[in-house]
């Protein structure tokens, strides 16, 4: 088990080093170099900056030298630590993103632990009661979550509390306690205000796995072993938990693969909409201000996050199917 | 399994056989037609996705007004229903097709115009009137609207108005045109890479097929909002409207086509072991004609059904894109450049209308998604 673990994290350092490259092309996208935005910037509000102080800047990013010096110069800087700096807050990248970053990892492990709890026993009801009442109600709720963008949700949503409640339901966190130490006060509070972001991030999330689910077990309800346990005798229940879902449940397990990827893209937009202390509206806003180091910074964590999400996974389905750790 | 097809110079032995009674054949096409016909959700959406892209084809006609065309008197209109009778005021009907106009007054409080319907207001409607002129297709210019008002000076906002006073009818019809043709000129480019790559990966296999593979595993692994945006943020901001429309098409292909490459390779991979195929290919045929007319043919239908189930993505990709604000820009018109105007939480609450081009998405979404998931049963007509 060690060993595939190892193997896996092996695997990673390629896929971070394409991530880091598409990262650093996307940086270097906008026209002109970032001292010079940054210079123009600070010009607009009348502070005139020193040659030197320029200079230094030009030199520590390596603004003068080619692309694979910049892009070392930038890795480098990454790997100890250092993300660059943001014009726009004029502090360090590495001030801003950690927060937010895990702000943005909760929410997406939150969303994807509540899909799998909720599209779990839907999936398996919808298959084992095929074209009943509820394998319809859950297929047509299950197309509509797919058919509709989350940031719309999340605009409903706003609009019925307001509407009818009369509160906003933005945030995370009460204006009480966002200074407060953890209590359970806090606690509450938060989960008060996440299932919010968690429900509409999980949607179309949840109706595709209640697809995924329903079609996998499909698969195995028919085969001969299944029948060879019935004739047995054992229980209906017993049965169908025991042996086919065990093993319709491994490809449900690989689903974090396309399904993490998709949750911190739609959570990008949605914490955007609801007005959330995530990464999503920063990185909207460095890239509309061209921020781009903050940006860059933004981009290749959210990467780095579907990674491990993606490692952590993988590992899940090694403990539960032992044919993949000793292939 | 899929069934040799017999190419066109086969086709005519085929008949003879069919004229003469001794073999009872249907074409691969009419097989397909035939098991899609059954889909009943997958034939209505197929006329219903027929409709929305004639609403894009002839939307200048199509549209009240003309989409651009602001009254600030009308700010947030509601909208108007359409009522076929009036009283004639001698106690009794008559046939006028009409609107009702409004009272506007001014909220002193709020400073919101108030609009209350007022029954003794007609403003009547026909059916193809003059109204804004507009140049069709870029060909001749005309006045001619399906619907609108007799006078073209009086409102008629079906769906309501927006901020500015425009008709959000004619803006969600002109908008159907840019967001269909994303979906399906965006999967056009996606189709052309998928099938480049996924043809190649899938015909010749081995290294060529894993360096592919792990690129397509790689790109599908990237959470793609941050990198489209990221992209679209780079676009200079004083590129033309018609430049930033292929860039985003672009930036949208650069993910869409891995799916079209996975489906391609799949049944590259299963055709190439085929009887046919291998016999084919032991008779000396050229790898170009093997492909291009053994293979082809039982691919069609499988891409047919794979770049339809792209189209809705590429349809909600574009939607939030703009929706952001890095997508389309206005003066263009986009069902996500619409849905921007809902951000505005003061604004829905007053005119809750402006979600309509959220509901014409889902709607359009879903009768695509069907459709594909239809197209896709029906692919393989031999397949029990």
């Amino acid at each position: 088990m060690l060993r595939y673990i190892v193997q896996r994290l092996l695997g990673m350092i390629p896929a971070m080093f394409a991530i880091s490259l598409l990262t650093f092309v996307i940086i270097q996208l906008p026209p002109g170099d970032f001292a010079s935005t940054y210079a123009a910037q600070l010009a607009e509000t009348g502070v005139t900056v020193d040659d030197a102080a320029m200079q230094a800047l030009r030199d520590r990013y390596g603004l003068g030298d080619g692309l694979m010096v910049q892009y070392a110069k930038w890795v480098g800087g990454i790997l100890r630590g250092d993300f660059g700096i943001s014009f726009e807050w004029n502090q360090p990248v590495n001030q801003l993103i950690w927060q937010r970053m895990g702000m943005t990892a909760l929410i997406s492990v939150m969303t994807l632990l509540v899909m799998w709890i909720i599209s779990l026993p839907i999936g398996i009801y919808s298959a084992v009661f095929k074209y009943s009442v509820t394998d319809y109600i859950a297929s047509v709720l299950g197309f509509l979550g797919m058919a509709t963008p989350n940031f719309l949700v999340a605009i409903v949503l706003l609009y019925i509390s307001s509407m009818w409640f009369g509160v906003s339901v933005g945030g995370l966190l009460s204006p009480d306690y966002v200074k407060a130490p953890l209590s359970w006060g806090k606690l509450v509070d938060f989960l008060s205000h996440a299932w919010i972001p968690v429900f509409v991030l999980g949607t179309s999330g949840t109706a595709a796995l209640i697809r995924v689910m329903r079609a996998n077990l499909l698969d195995e309800l028919h085969k001969p072993y299944v029948e060879t346990a019935r004739a047995k005798g054992l229980s209906e229940t017993r049965l169908i938990l025991r042996y086919p879902v065990r093993v319709a449940i491994n490809p449900f397990i690989s689903t974090v693969g396309w399904v993490l990827p998709a949750l911190i893209s739609g959570e990008l937009i949605v914490s955007t909409v609801l007005n959330l202390p995530t990464a999503g509206p920063l990185l909207l806003q460095a890239l509309k201000s061209q921020d781009m180091y903050l940006a860059g910074a933004l981009i290749l964590l959210s990467g780095g996050l579907v990674l491990i999400g993606t490692l952590v996974s993988d590992v899940l389905l090694a403990l539960s199917d032992p044919r993949i750790r000793l292939s | 399994m899929t069934a040799p097809v017999p190419p066109s110079d086969g086709a005519d032995l085929l008949d003879r056989q069919t004229a003469a009674g001794s073999l009872h054949a249907a074409g691969q096409w009419a097989l397909i037609w035939h098991k899609f016909r059954r889909h009943k959700v997958a034939y209505a959406s197929l006329i219903l996705v027929g409709l929305i892209y004639l609403v894009a084809l002839f939307a200048e006609a199509l549209a009240p007004s003309d989409p651009g065309k602001f009254d600030p008197r009308y700010t947030f209109a509601p909208p108007q229903a359409i009522s076929l009778f009036a009283p004639d005021g001698a106690g009794g009907t008559r046939f006028v097709p009409h609107v009702t106009g409004f009272d506007i007054t001014l909220d002193q409080q709020s400073f919101r115009r108030v609009f209350v319907p007022d029954p003794d207001q007609i403003i009547p409607i026909g059916l193809f009137v003059r109204g804004d002129p507009y140049r069709m297709w870029g060909l001749f210019d005309t006045d001619l609207h399906l619907i609108g008002p007799l006078d073209p000076g009086q409102p008629m906002f079906l769906l309501g108005a927006d901020r500015l006073g425009r008709d959000l009818l004619s803006r969600i019809i002109h908008g159907t045109r840019v967001s269909m043709s994303i979906g399906l000129v965006g999967v056009g480019l996606s189709l052309f890479i998928g099938m480049v790559l996924g043809g190649v990966s899938g015909y010749y296999g081995g290294l060529t097929d894993r360096a592919i593979q792990r690129v397509i595993e790689f790109i599908r692994s990237i959470p793609t909002i941050p990198l489209w945006l990221g992209l679209a943020a780079a676009m200079p901001k004083e590129w033309p409207p018609l430049q930033v429309y292929f860039a985003i098409l672009v930036i949208l292909s650069l993910v869409g086509w891995t799916e079209i490459a996975r489906v391609v390779r799949g049944r590259f991979l299963s055709l190439r072991t085929e009887d046919f195929v291998i016999a084919a290919r032991l008779d000396g045929v050229s790898e170009y004609r093997l492909i291009m007319t053994h293979m082809m043919p039982s691919l069609y239908s499988h891409i047919i059904a794979a770049i339809t189930l792209a189209i809705p993505n590429m349809i909600l990709a574009e939607t939030a894109l703009s929706f952001l604000g890095l997508g389309l820009q206005p003066p263009i018109v986009s069902w996500g450049v619409l849905l921007q105007d809902t951000q505005n939480l003061r604004a829905i609450t007053q005119a809750p209308w402006l979600f309509a081009p959220g509901v014409v998405v889902v709607v359009a979404v879903l009768a695509l998604n069907f459709l594909g998931d239809g197209l896709r049963d029906a692919a393989d007509p031999y397949e029990k």
